[in-house]
């Protein structure tokens, strides 16, 4: 589903990203952990290139994607992406937010957006908030929002970056719940997180980052019961 | 006392309808400025020199010669190749001023919306100029309301110097008027009456404009 080959970055002189190669599969959630700077957040955002790796293909869903060419924008339709900082629009509703994508990228008309928009809302379990605006609810339903957001355009692949890193620690529960489900229906997903409960239970498979490359690669248990590696175990020993 | 404070009220219904042409071109000023503002900031924030450059060389000019200059440039400067009629030139010469500092007050609200607006517009997998047109502008536009309700204020206060060349509007009368009569003081206090009864609308008015489009910020 996603392919990363051979994907280097530099900010000036400094490398964020040093020969990247993952494959992702379809229905396969990865999690990527890794101490702020080691490149995860920036890999994460090279999948749908709101970052431009300088050297390096990415294929999804087996297009490759040409970062000058004109087709990203048709490719980021089929890669959900959730922020940290959730970014929702302040200017719209709630369920305004949901459908954006619908309405102005898929062209579906607005009857059918805001049905469809009303599902996705109670899936996340937000439909009392739909003429809302972001301001009013809590940073949780914010981002349960954002990921209704994403979901809208059916995205074959879901990114999340640092998904509950801002969030009051009662509030990370029913975000990490929404991504359980999502997993569970066989979404094709990345996260970037500091939640190794999450990791844990719902990975297929955990990468550890650190100073922009892939140290170790495997199954939870793996990972967390027997990293191979000493970084690993450092990082690990650091944060469990 | 020297003056004659009755001719005031006598005088004030009079300049009821100059100072209505004063109004007409400030917005017909503002309304070309807005659009060349908004045309040129965009230019302007373009990372495509060949749109970039002609931008801030217009903001360049237009910021750094008097708005007089501008005015006489366009109607007395261009005569030789085209007559514009003093009204019409008038209103160009407002919009093209207002017109770049509207663009540097745009430029300023799209510039200080945060960078994860866009980043979440294109994850939608929206072009670049939907992100700007549905997410940015909009946001913008909001942020731009306090300084462009300060541009707008600057802009009919400035349409007194088109008086200069013969375009009609409230201080062009007043000085003919008083000339004519040997009666400036009065008449002076008439028209001043009218430029504060115009601009604290205005500023009502921006402040209204203002509240409403806040809705959205607003915690219950």
């Amino acid at each position: 589903m996603i392919t990363i080959k051979n994907v280097n970055k530099w900010y000036g002189k400094l490398q964020v990203l040093k020969d990247i190669n993952v494959t992702v599969d379809k229905s396969e959630v990865v999690v990527i952990i890794g101490s702020s700077g080691s490149g995860k957040s920036t890999l994460l955002r090279c999948v749908n290139f709101l970052e431009r790796p300088q050297k390096g293909r990415i294929h999804i869903d087996g297009k490759q994607i040409d970062p000058k060419g004109k087709n990203i924008h048709l490719i980021r339709q089929e890669v959900g992406m959730v922020f940290q900082h959730f970014n929702l629009f302040p200017h719209m509703t709630v369920l305004s937010n949901v459908i954006e994508g619908l309405t102005q990228v898929k062209k579906v008309s607005r009857a059918e957006a805001e049905e469809e928009g009303m599902a996705l809302l109670e899936k996340v379990g937000l439909s009392d908030k739909a003429t809302t605006y972001p301001a009013v609810i809590s940073g949780g339903q914010k981002q349960r929002v954002a990921i209704a957001r994403a979901l809208a355009m059916h995205p074959k692949i879901m990114l999340f970056d640092e998904p509950t890193s801002a969030l009051d620690p009662e509030l990370v529960g029913g975000v990490l719940q929404v991504m359980k489900d999502l997993a569970r229906d066989g979404m094709t997903m990345m996260v970037v997180t500091h939640e190794m409960g999450f990791a844990k239970e719902v990975a297929d498979r955990v990468i550890y980052m650190d100073e922009g490359a892939i140290v170790e690669e495997g199954t939870p248990e793996e990972i967390f019961d027997n990293p191979k590696n000493e970084r690993t175990q450092e990082f690990l020993g650091q944060i469990l | 006392m020297p003056w004659d404070l009755s001719l005031i009220l006598e005088y004030f219904p009079r300049f009821y309808s100059f100072a209505l042409l004063t109004l007409q071109l400030t917005v017909m000023g503002i309304l070309v400025g807005l659009i060349l503002g908004l045309i040129f900031a965009l230019l302007r924030i373009s990372k495509f020199q060949g749109f970039s450059l002609p931008a801030k060389a217009y903001i360049w000019f237009v910021r750094g010669t008097p708005l007089l200059l501008q005015l006489w440039l366009i109607y007395y400067g261009l005569a030789d190749i085209i007559n514009i009629p003093r009204g019409p030139a008038a209103i160009l010469a407002l919009g093209i001023h207002n017109g770049a500092y509207i663009a540097e007050i745009f430029r300023g609200a799209i510039l200080s919306i945060d960078r994860g607006q866009r980043e979440a517009a294109l994850s939608l997998g929206m072009t670049s100029w939907q992100a700007m047109k549905r997410i940015i502008l909009p946001q913008a536009f909001k942020r731009s309301i306090p300084p462009l309700g300060n541009q707008f204020i600057i802009a009919l206060k400035d349409t007194s110097l088109a008086s200069t060349i013969g375009a009609t509007e409230l201080m062009m009368r007043t000085r003919q008027i008083g000339s004519s009569n040997f009666i400036m003081f009065e008449l002076l206090m008439v028209a001043a009456i009218y430029y504060l009864i115009m601009t604290s609308i205005l500023t009502f008015a921006v402040g209204k404009l203002e509240a409403r489009l806040s809705i959205s910020d607003h915690r219950v």
